[in-house]
């Protein structure tokens, strides 16, 4: 009776389940197109990284709307937008995805280690992390920055230092409630040990949660490194970064909207893009869920 | 409100003996991805005032989406695509979610399964049963409140007032169940649909609301709709009978008749699988005899004492304690089934838990030559002997991780054979329990309830322990499946000589399958003996409640008279400074064991 034997489901591998999913294709080619643009930058981009061009101010110094010799118009000095946005992918997929990566590995290794041992090990990874929580992140950030001197890795690192805390509260909530369920006493019981349970039994459940962060982290890092950059300890000028190129213009966003309005829909489309991605590989990663996309 | 008058006038008016409920060619669909798949196909029946009507049927036989579709409470995707549903003269399938709304907890209520689900937990109880009221009945808080103290009252809730401004946690899964009760019924609604309101309770628990639900159908002409899996629930409260399988009716009739004379070869063989107490020959296993002094046991504990300290006082030190586990001795012979009995709280899955080293423990176990003083004896090696398989195989089961990978894993975590050799294990592991070898490489929720728990037996067998505990393995499995398994598990023990200790609170299945039994209380052994001695010869005034209280699945059967006992278990928490009681066992012949009787008022 319900013992019936259920029918074959048809399996594929994650790549060909991937691949049926038009919104993470598209989120795929974003991310492919933003990254080979990013490495290719000095070969594709129509001026130099730093030129002030003549023709990129008009005859009252105003930057340049979108058109013509500019496609997407010029900055307050007459440097090409197009082109400080492909180099400021650099810095952005740079800080995104290291910083981003960062966190998530610091995030995840507090947190998982503190929800799996509780005990005192688990308190005071906690307790710190709380005090990491409380303490205001960019008055961290500009201390750990002025101790070291200010670079692209460095941000990244500062960046990481300041956003693990979120990720750690909860993947140790969701560990804890883990921990718990009766497959890991299951595993207890036939005499496996902690690296085990842990790398086998509990991590593939927080993927889900890990990626969901890792997403969203994205875009708010690449602003973070703005902030940074605003405060002059983040990517120094006139290296270009997508957060800094809007930083540098907001007070003229109503004169010269365009330099506002593409870093930041690079910035929205770059989240955007890695957030469907992750949502796909939540789902195909995840096995109760084949046969039902 | 205004919505509701007319139809209940509409009901009144109807004569006696008119169905209240009728339900006709009702058939339920789910909207799936390859098109809509049928659920219920054409279900009739009818119900009249102050009739029960049992619904009966394993997982999936679609009980509950027709319980559902009558109360308009099917899920997004799932829709009525035909029949009618007859309130009165009101079809509630072609009535708007808001006339509907009305008439749900008004005229028809519904209680479920989980009491604690279904309550809110951060609502007193007095403020739950007030909103209802109020969602139907233009009354003022303070009336609202007095008509549900009435509601508490009526359902036989001990302290009444004082529930009322309690918080769900702070009552028992059954007095919840009244709560639940008391809600459904204070608007007096003319049909009541339980949806196994008892599955979740202890038998003890389950009789005192059974016979609730008997005398308030029986004060207030409430129609019910009984829908439970158990058939002995069926026989001690159905008038009628609706036998269902895959969302079909397969026959229905009244209950002395299914029970006398099924029809369908169906319900014969749901029948046939109900385990029944007292119908299993009482030497059908050599074991019954008086033991064989040679062979050593497989399994002795010894004054085995399980306490967690709880509660917060000054400098974070503990004030409470809960003695889960409270000096328990006793053995297991090989190739025995040894079973633990007792309600939920009484301390027999601690037990399990200690014996798989997952909780600390204090005294004695000696299991297959390791002597174990504390959880860290529990070594690898101890393992090896014993194993346990868990109640809900759902659960147990790593839900990203391959069947077989799954069964393998515990001849990987101990570095037996290599990957071919394993593989072959598997393979014969999977054969022996009764599943298909092409099944290796699926995921736990493609098999069934009863596929997946013959899944953990095979891990559990993987590694040829000597001890199989087994904490609720078949509580959670239809009947029929649970036949299926309690057959799986006694061949293992001919073939294999593993013993078993079997925890259950399931006295039916108890007695058909142990050899030698012991009753749980609080921690503590108030009985033991050979099955026949306890099940057939009870002592002790609990282990005869506990026996008492089994629905039997047997219409024409007649409980004798017993006063209502509407006392709480007590609590195993206890004031640090303040151990229980220790209960001596006395033999009253062939080593059948029994503690003497508390003092009169306390249930030990």
């Amino acid at each position: 009776m319900s013992d019936a034997v259920l029918p074959e489901p048809r399996r594929r591998t994650a790549l060909g389940r991937l691949a049926r999913r038009p919104l993470a294709l598209l989120g795929l080619l974003v991310i492919v197109v933003t990254v080979a643009a990013a490495v290719a930058a000095p070969w594709i981009a129509p001026f130099g990284r730093d030129e002030q061009l003549f023709e990129g101010l008009t005859l009252e110094g105003a930057p340049m709307p979108p058109g013509g010799m500019f496609p997407l118009g010029t900055d307050l000095l007459g440097r090409d937008l197009l082109t400080r946005i492909l180099w400021g992918a650099r810095t952005s997929l740079v800080i995104g995805v290291a910083a981003n990566g960062m966190a998530l590995l610091i995030g995840t290794l507090v947190g998982v280690t503190a929800g799996y041992f509780r005990g005192w090990i688990g308190s005071l990874l906690m307790r710190f992390t709380d005090l990491m929580m409380a303490f205001p992140a960019l008055l961290l950030a500009i201390c750990l920055a002025a101790i070291f001197t200010p670079s692209l890795w460095i941000v990244a690192l500062v960046i990481a230092l300041v956003n693990w805390v979120q990720v750690a509260r909860v993947l140790y909530t969701e560990t804890t409630s883990l921990a718990e369920r009766d497959f890991i006493a299951a595993e207890r019981a036939i005499g496996a040990g902690h690296g085990r349970i842990l790398f086998r039994h509990v991590l593939p459940h927080l993927v889900p949660t890990i990626i969901v962060w890792g997403t969203l982290g994205i875009s708010t890092t690449v602003l973070l490194e703005a902030t940074l950059s605003f405060l002059g300890i983040g990517v120094q000028p006139p290296e270009p970064s997508w957060g800094n190129i809007i930083f540098e213009n907001q007070t003229y966003f109503q004169a010269a909207p365009w330099l506002v309005a593409f870093p930041g829909a690079a910035i929205l489309l770059l989240a955007l893009a890695f957030n469907l991605v992750g949502d796909a590989l939540r789902d195909v990663l995840d096995p109760t869920q084949k046969g039902r996309g | 409100m205004s919505l509701a008058e007319p139809l209940r006038s509409g009901a009144a008016q109807a004569p006696d003996g008119a169905p209240v409920l009728s339900v006709e060619g009702l058939s339920v669909s789910v909207a799936t991805e390859g098109g809509s798949r049928p659920l219920v196909q054409g279900i009739s029946f009818a119900l009249r005032r102050g009739e029960t009507l049992a619904i009966a049927g394993e997982s999936g036989s679609g009980k509950s989406i027709t319980s559902l579709a009558v109360m308009g409470l099917l899920p997004a995707n799932v829709r009525a695509t035909a029949g009618t549903v007859r309130l009165g003269a009101t079809d509630l399938l072609r009535l708007p979610e808001s006339r509907m709304r009305a008439i749900r907890g008004d005229r028809v209520a519904m209680i479920f399964q989980e009491p604690m689900t279904s309550l809110n937990p951060v609502m007193t109880v007095g403020a739950q049963l007030a909103e209802a009221i109020r969602a139907h009945a233009p009354l003022p808080r303070r009336a609202a409140r007095a008509r549900a103290l009435d509601a508490l009252r009526a359902v036989r809730l001990s302290e009444p007032e004082r529930r009322l401004d309690q918080y769900p946690h702070e009552l028992s899964g059954g007095m919840r169940q009244r709560v639940m009760i008391a809600m459904a019924l204070a608007l007096k609604p003319d049909v009541l649909i339980a949806d196994e309101p008892t599955t979740a309770l202890d038998v003890t628990v389950q009789r005192e609301v059974l016979d609730l639900l008997r005398e308030l159908r029986r004060e207030t002409g409430t129609a019910l709709v009984l829908i439970t899996h158990d058939m002995g629930v069926v026989a001690e409260m159905a008038d009628r009978v609706v036998v269902m399988k895959d969302g079909r009716l397969v026959e229905e009739g009244p209950v002395a008749r299914i029970f006398a004379a099924p029809r369908q070869p169906y319900t014969r063989a749901l029948l046939a699988a109900v385990p029944r107490m007292g119908t299993r020959p009482p030497a059908d296993v050599p074991a019954d005899a008086p033991a064989l002094p040679s062979a050593p046991p497989v399994c002795t504990l010894r004054d085995l004492t399980v306490r967690f300290d709880i509660g917060r006082g000054l400098l974070g030190r503990p004030t409470h304690r809960v003695h889960a586990v409270e000096g328990v001795s006793f053995d297991i012979r090989a190739a025995e089934t040894f079973a633990l009995v007792g309600e939920s709280g009484c301390g027999k899955s601690t037990i399990a838990r200690a014996i798989a080293g997952l909780v600390p423990f204090a005294g004695g176990i000696d299991l297959a030559g390791h002597e174990l003083r504390g959880q860290g004896d529990v070594t690898r090696a101890v393992r090896r002997d014993a194993q346990i398989v868990f109640q809900d195989p759902a659960a147990a089961l790593d839900p990203r991780m391959r069947v077989g990978d799954l069964v393998a894993e515990p001849l990987v975590i101990h570095g037996i054979g290599t990957r071919d050799e394993r593989r072959a294990t598997v393979e014969s592991l999977f054969e022996r329990v009764g599943l298909s070898r092409t099944q290796l490489d699926r995921y736990p929720h493609e098999f069934s309830g009863g596929q997946r728990q013959r899944v953990c037996i095979a891990r559990a067998l993987a590694l040829r322990p000597r001890l199989i505990v087994a904490d609720e393995s078949v509580s959670a499995l239809d009947v029929s499946v649970q036949a299926r398994v309690l057959a799986l598990l006694r061949e293992l023990q001919d073939d294999m000589g593993v013993s078993f200790l079997f925890i259950s609170h399931d006295m039916a299945v108890v007695d058909s399958i142990a050899d030698r039994v012991a009753v749980m209380f609080l921690g503590q052994i108030l009985e033991m003996g050979t099955r026949a001695q306890v099940f057939g010869d009870p002592r002790h005034p609990y282990t005869r409640r506990l026996i008492e209280a089994v629905p039997v699945p047997d219409p024409t059967h007649v409980r004798p008279p017993r006063d209502r006992l509407a006392s709480e278990v007590p609590s195993p928490v206890r004031r640090r400074d303040d151990p229980p009681r220790r209960l001596r066992l006395r033999d009253v012949g062939d080593g059948h064991l029994v503690s003497e009787p508390g003092p009169p008022g306390e249930p030990v």
